[in-house]
């Protein structure tokens, strides 16, 4: 019986991967022939993007003032208090403003994804999309993808832009340090390399969130039960990708840029 | 060039002249038991044929098949000449333009209008939005549903979104006409409203439908009643006679248990059919 288990488990992870690789392969390949859906997309990108607003300037703003906080603490100890900027930039945005950015719209639009998908396909609608001549992959998944992919880079511009400003507020109404030193500190910290490493996560963080939340809501099964789990499911595997992938992106960053 | 020219005609013509749906032992599962086993059957250009049988015998995974929404494990689908079980995704989307499908639960798109759930396959196309709403008033009104227009699904009661379900598969005016279960679920006063659809229909478009319906009722007001146009409504043929161009299919436990016209399902000797019908 576990030998059974185990190659039922590894067949159905194999099936689940061929599945993923190849709704993502064909909501890329859309992008480039017709029909194109600009209405969804918009509507999308004012639903992703639009909408994550606030939480995304939520997130950064008090994950910077806390970075100011935390970093005081340490940098005193080494007389480099004056160091707070250069800091709290680097960490927003090479790392924090992506990651956090990437988990808070997983967390809001990838299960809205999932379980938006997820009724479609157990009330038929899906099947109905088919049956009326559309593909469901091109009407419903690339808009997705396109938007968040899109919005997800302006998204983290914005995290990372709050949360320099939340360490600012910190810094000076708190710490006492000199506004000027501290911007200064944070601008002559940031190289290209820096940018384009979390702005390169942004993209790959957008694109695991469309098709993870659409691949779930897609293969939903089961009734309302089922459209639970997917939404479980989207929101638990995109955010476990997010941090896997920025490892793997920050790893092939350094091995370009050097840092 | 001649020869280009040639293969169409000689296509047309044996698209004319053979069957719509042509099944061709059919199988298909999905765990181990088997959901369809060996099920063959042809249905003629014009025909209604009834798709009768006890609940989970495979009737709605038959009306998938038949628009290519699922792909048999082996046999063939023959629609309109044109074999749709090796048929490409893309190629089907282009091809099911000629079909009209009714889902057993309406399957409506609940984030959009009732007006933009019937002319959702018009705007596909391209139409111009006055030239469709014009067609989705027309459809609407042939299912007595003018003033539901601008009203979402989710205000709708069950037997007006199987009405819209209706007007949205027939408003491209399609070949084939699809009915899975259309009276599901619903009260025996609306099922005969949404019957009444079935035969207008049949008697107005004279389109090819598979009808599925696991109500023995219904499926006999279908070949025992024409729809007339004077009065604008549904009568029993005189006589007791019957409609010629409907057809009985019987399934039990995925196979074929019969397939003929009212006359031979009403005089059948097969006791287990008997003991169904009665």
């Amino acid at each position: 019986m576990p030998v059974a288990a185990t190659d039922s488990f590894a067949k159905n992870t194999v099936a689940a991967v061929q599945e993923y690789s190849i709704l993502a392969g064909r909501a890329v390949a859309n992008m480039f022939s017709g029909p194109r859906y600009w209405a969804d997309i918009f509507t999308q990108m004012d639903s992703i993007g639009v909408g994550s607003v606030p939480i995304v300037i939520l997130t950064g703003f008090f994950t910077g003032c806390v970075l100011a906080l935390q970093s005081e603490t340490a940098l005193e100890q080494f007389g480099a208090v004056s160091k707070t900027g250069s800091l709290v930039a680097l960490s927003m945005v090479k790392e924090l403003g992506p990651v956090l950015t990437a988990l808070m719209v997983s967390g809001r639009n990838a299960s809205g994804m999932a379980s938006e998908l997820g009724s479609m396909k157990v009330t038929e609608q899906i099947d109905a999309m088919r049956a009326l001549g559309t593909d469901p992959t091109r009407k419903l998944v690339t808009p997705r993808l396109v938007a968040t992919v899109f919005m997800l880079f302006f998204l983290t511009v914005i995290s990372d832009a709050v949360g320099i400003a939340g360490g600012a507020l910190v810094s000076v109404s708190l710490l006492g340090l000199n506004p000027t030193t501290y911007i200064h500190s944070s601008y002559a910290s940031l190289a290209y390399g820096n940018v384009v490493e979390g702005l390169t996560k942004a993209l790959f963080s957008g694109f695991i969130i469309a098709t993870v939340g659409c691949f779930y809501g897609m293969r939903t099964e089961g009734g309302t039960q089922g459209v639970g789990k997917s939404t479980t499911q989207a929101v638990v595997v995109s955010s476990v990708f997010i941090i896997i992938v920025d490892f793997l992106t920050s790893r092939l960053m350094i091995a370009i840029f050097g840092s | 060039m001649p020869e280009t020219q040639e293969a169409p005609q000689t296509e047309n013509a044996a698209e004319d002249s053979g069957p719509v749906v042509e099944f061709d032992k059919v199988c298909i599962q999905f765990t181990r038991k088997p959901v369809l086993e060996g099920i063959s059957f042809k249905v003629a250009r014009g025909e209604t044929l009834i798709i009768l049988g006890p609940a989970g015998c495979g009737k709605s995974v038959l009306m998938k098949l038949a628009n290519g929404l699922l792909k048999p494990d082996s046999g063939e689908i023959s629609i309109f000449g044109q074999r749709i079980d090796t048929m490409r995704e893309d190629d089907l989307y282009k091809f099911r333009s000629r079909i009209g499908m009714v889902f057993q639960e309406s399957a409506l798109f609940d984030s959009l209008s009732v007006a933009d759930n019937v002319a959702y396959r018009l705007h596909e196309e391209g139409m111009s939005e006055q030239e469709a709403h014009k067609k989705v008033e027309e459809a609407l009104h042939f299912v007595d549903l003018d003033q539901a227009i601008d009203k979402f699904p989710s205000e709708l009661s069950g037997g007006m979104r199987r009405r819209v379900s209706i007007a949205r598969a027939i408003i491209s005016q399609p070949d084939l006409i699809l009915y899975d279960s259309p009276t599901g679920g619903l009260d025996p006063i609306t099922s005969t409203t949404i019957i009444e659809l079935v035969v207008k229909q049949r008697d107005v478009s004279h389109a090819t439908s598979l009808v599925i319906t696991h109500r023995l009722q219904d499926a006999f007001v279908i070949a025992r009643n024409r729809f007339n146009s004077q009065d604008n409504k549904m009568e029993q043929i005189p006589d007791n006679g019957i409609d010629e161009s409907t057809r009985f299919l019987v399934m039990n436990e995925g196979k074929v248990v019969f397939d003929g016209d009212t006359r031979q399902l009403v005089h059948t000797d097969d006791p287990w059919l008997k003991d169904y019908i009665s």
